[in-house]
């Protein structure tokens, strides 16, 4: 008996789904298994729990907080560049970690410009490392992605309803009881729990931000317990706590989640009648004026800083920006052998399971993940040798749940459009796969493997677990540089890797649009 | 011969029946009312939809469970004939290699087939640059190098204009008398079936009717088609 002819056969999206399954979820259960539970969590390890959840929670509270004004600025007005400024807040999702936080240092660090001013009127400089800092690094990379993601929840308010509102005769008041607030209650939420689970599993801001004992988190104990310590049995165990953390997280972000922020534009008219009066209209100048200057101030200050060591970079940058393309490039090759598959078996009719396999990726945290592959690898051969295809493997896999949302909607309209044409056409298979689905999803794909390829560029994370003296990625090779106090040569390398990590993006996104045809 | 025997279609819940044979190289209305099952009795002979049971036969020989693609079937459907990212040529060659890997003697053929649609000259443009009439002519073509010896036709052309649908309907009529094919076309037109089909398939109430001469069930319809048609001149 024949069921619905399918142009594509979701057997190799189907198997590259169990194989991504069957390594998070194999990595986890070497993680449990090598967990060392006798001792018990020590005062060291409790205060990581505690600080991880502590700053976590403040980043999304000002995160969250922050973007609503944003938001609402953004959403209630139309000016030259307002296009820009929203595809500008996407930039963080590609900006490397490390490249953010010398370019904040540089800004409000204790020689940044913003303590230079103070000492100008006799204020003591701020200081940035401990919770602050955390805090505030995550405040930079997570109140654009807030503020995508309630400018939506924004634009997701019918215009019909402006409009009855402004017939109504309804005061800036008045709109936001009736409109503004009821969509914030249900968005607000949601935005919340997202950053505040982006936020647990953060590695590299607290290596370079915080450290010491009232300002580790979970994934930096994990990498102390691993690196000082060679404690295998400890950092199984502190894995096993942030396996719990990162599962409940994600599973409540998903649930109260909308939306992804990664949708391109937002950019619907909708005209506005409140919010006229000059105060309104000040005042959202104003905040649009901060988010902008708090964006891109940092990233001016790494691009002032870097030029003068650019020419300057010492031979151990350029060896370790050559492994981070190769990185960057295999990570990108394996993601797309794993994502566009799974994104066609999706369009098939093989939604769940293998959008679960997906997802799984959102639920661990990758220095977990680094573990349990260290944990397997090590009787077989020499982790250290194998730093960079980890890593490669590692970041495909983080990257993946991202892919997928790119993935899978272009997929199914490939499928749902021309697949009964191309099954007529005995089209079904490679000749589906090559003549239709690659050249229809290009865009889409070139999207998801710039997106990869930046993320791998930037990733400051298991590379950090597995690295040896001579083996390093350029992002760990500007921690090492700060770490040594070079910070003329980090600045330099820094600006490198911004570089590099932009122009892969911007290749692999444009490839995909190259002289494609709708 | 095509023949279908007890055939029972599953059309995602909608059941449809059709105990007939059609004969090689004769042309063949599918009318009937709306949500009837027309295009259900199309697809169900494509291979797009499961049978529940019964036997397809072409020739005499089983294609019941046959793939789409492996099918004596060449199939237009009412929209999303052609791939709009290649070019006209590209989406007539598909209908000898879905790979578009030709000899020189098959980019001949393909040479021909769009000088004999009338699209001599617009072959490397795309999809989007020809007319509804052209791109309907555009995928005629291909379905004229395909060769398949049954052609299905879900009324492709319904979103033309009534003297363009009526120039494509004489067009497929001389494309299939020449192959010698037999043609299954879905319509709710009747003056599309007179003008072109031989006898017709009445669709009604999730049967497929035996097919019967145009003009003699058009001229005095059964009740179930008498309703659909709306019995304008009842003497």
């Amino acid at each position: 008996m024949a069921g619905r002819a399918q142009p594509v056969t979701p057997a190799p999206g189907v198997g590259a789904a169990v194989l991504v399954a069957a390594l998070i979820l194999g990595t986890l259960v070497a993680v449990a298994l090598r967990a060392e539970g006798g001792r018990g969590l020590g005062p060291a390890d409790w205060a990581a729990v505690r600080f991880t959840l502590l700053q976590a929670a403040l980043s999304a509270l000002f995160s969250v907080a922050l973007a609503v004004p944003v938001a609402r600025a953004l959403a209630r007005r139309r000016f030259a560049g307002r296009r820009v400024l929203i595809v500008l807040l996407g930039a963080p999702f590609i900006l490397p970690v490390i490249v953010a936080v010398l370019g904040l240092l540089a800004v409000f660090g204790r020689s940044g410009w913003i303590s230079d001013a103070l000492g100008l009127v006799g204020v003591p400089p701020v200081q940035i490392y401990g919770l602050h800092g955390v805090v505030l690094a995550h405040v930079f990379f997570n109140l654009p992605l807030a503020t995508r993601l309630i400018l939506q929840g924004w634009q997701e308010i019918p215009a019909e309803r402006f409009r009855l509102a402004a017939q109504l005769g309804a005061g800036p008041r008045a709109i936001r009881r009736l409109l503004e607030y009821p969509m914030l209650a249900q968005t607000v939420p949601g935005v919340m729990a997202v950053v505040f689970a982006i936020c647990l599993t953060s590695f590299a801001v607290a290596l370079t931000l915080g450290g010491g004992p009232r300002a580790t988190t979970i994934e930096l104990a994990i990498y102390q317990a691993f690196r000082f310590d060679f404690d295998l049995g400890r950092a199984a165990l502190l894995g096993c706590i942030q396996i719990a953390l990162t599962g409940a997280a994600a599973l409540a972000a998903l649930s109260v989640a909308r939306g992804d922020g990664l949708g391109d534009g937002l950019d619907r008219p909708l005209q506005r009648w409140d919010a006229l009066s000059r105060i309104a209209l000040g005042l959202d100048t104003l905040v649009i004026a901060l988010a902008v200057l708090f964006l891109l101030l940092p990233l001016a200050a790494i691009i002032v800083a870097g030029v003068p060591g650019l020419p300057l970079l010492p031979v151990s940058v350029l060896v370790a920006a050559g492994n981070s393309v190769v990185v960057a490039g295999l990570s990108t090759l394996l993601l797309l052998l794993l994502a566009v598959p799974m994104a066609l078996a999706v369009a098939v009719g093989w939604s769940q399971g293998v959008e679960l396999a997906g997802l799984l990726g959102l639920a661990v945290s990758p220095l977990v993940i680094g573990t349990g592959l260290f944990v397997i690898i090590r009787p077989l051969a020499d982790p250290t040798a194998l730093a960079l295809p980890v890593t490669a493997l590692v970041n495909a896999l983080m990257a993946l749940p991202f892919a997928l949302r790119i993935l899978v909607p272009s997929a199914r309209q490939v499928v749902d459009r021309h697949g009964p044409l191309a099954v007529s056409l005995d089209m079904a298979g490679m000749p589906f796969l090559r003549r239709i689905a690659v050249p229809r999803m290009r865009a889409q794909i070139g999207f998801a493997a710039g997106l990869t390829a930046a993320l791998s560029m930037g990733d400051l994370g298991v590379i950090a677990l597995f690295a040896d003296a001579e083996r390093a990625t350029l992002p760990l090779q500007v921690y090492r540089l700060m770490g040594a106090y070079r910070m003329e040569a980090a600045a330099g390398a820094a600006l490198l890797l911004l570089i590099l990590s932009v122009a892969l993006f911007w290749i692999l996104d444009r490839g995909g649009r190259w002289h494609a045809e709708t | 011969m095509l023949k279908l025997e007890r055939l029972v279609i599953d059309n995602g819940g909608f059941l449809l029946s059709a105990d007939l044979s059609a004969t090689a190289g004769a042309k063949y209305a599918v009318i009937g009312p709306s949500g009837a099952g027309k295009s259900t009795l199309i697809g169900g002979i494509a291979g797009f939809h499961p049978i529940k049971s019964g036997h397809i036969l072409w020739q005499g020989a089983e294609i019941t469970d046959a793939l789409p693609g492996k099918r004596p079937v060449a199939m237009l459907f009412q929209d999303g004939n052609l791939f709009p990212h290649l070019s006209v040529e590209q989406n007539i060659e598909l209908g000898i290699d879905p790979d578009l890997r030709l000899s020189p003697d098959d980019q001949e053929r393909v040479a021909q087939a769009i000088h004999r649609v009338g699209l001599a000259g617009l072959g490397t443009r795309r999809p989007a640059a020809l007319s509804g009439g052209q791109q309907s002519r555009a995928a005629l073509a291909r379905v004229l190098v395909q060769g398949r010896p049954l052609l299905m036709l879900d009324e492709p052309f319904a979103a033309l204009g009534p003297a363009l649908k009526a120039d494509m309907l004489d067009l497929v009529d001389t494309l299939v008398r020449e192959s010698g094919a037999t043609l299954l076309m879905v319509s709710h037109d009747p003056a599309d079936a007179r003008r072109i089909a031989d006898e017709v398939i009445l669709v009604a109430e999730g049967i497929a009717h035996p097919p019967q001469p145009t003009a003699k069930l058009l001229d005095d319809p059964p009740p179930a088609l008498r309703a659909y048609l709306g019995a304008p001149d009842l003497p």
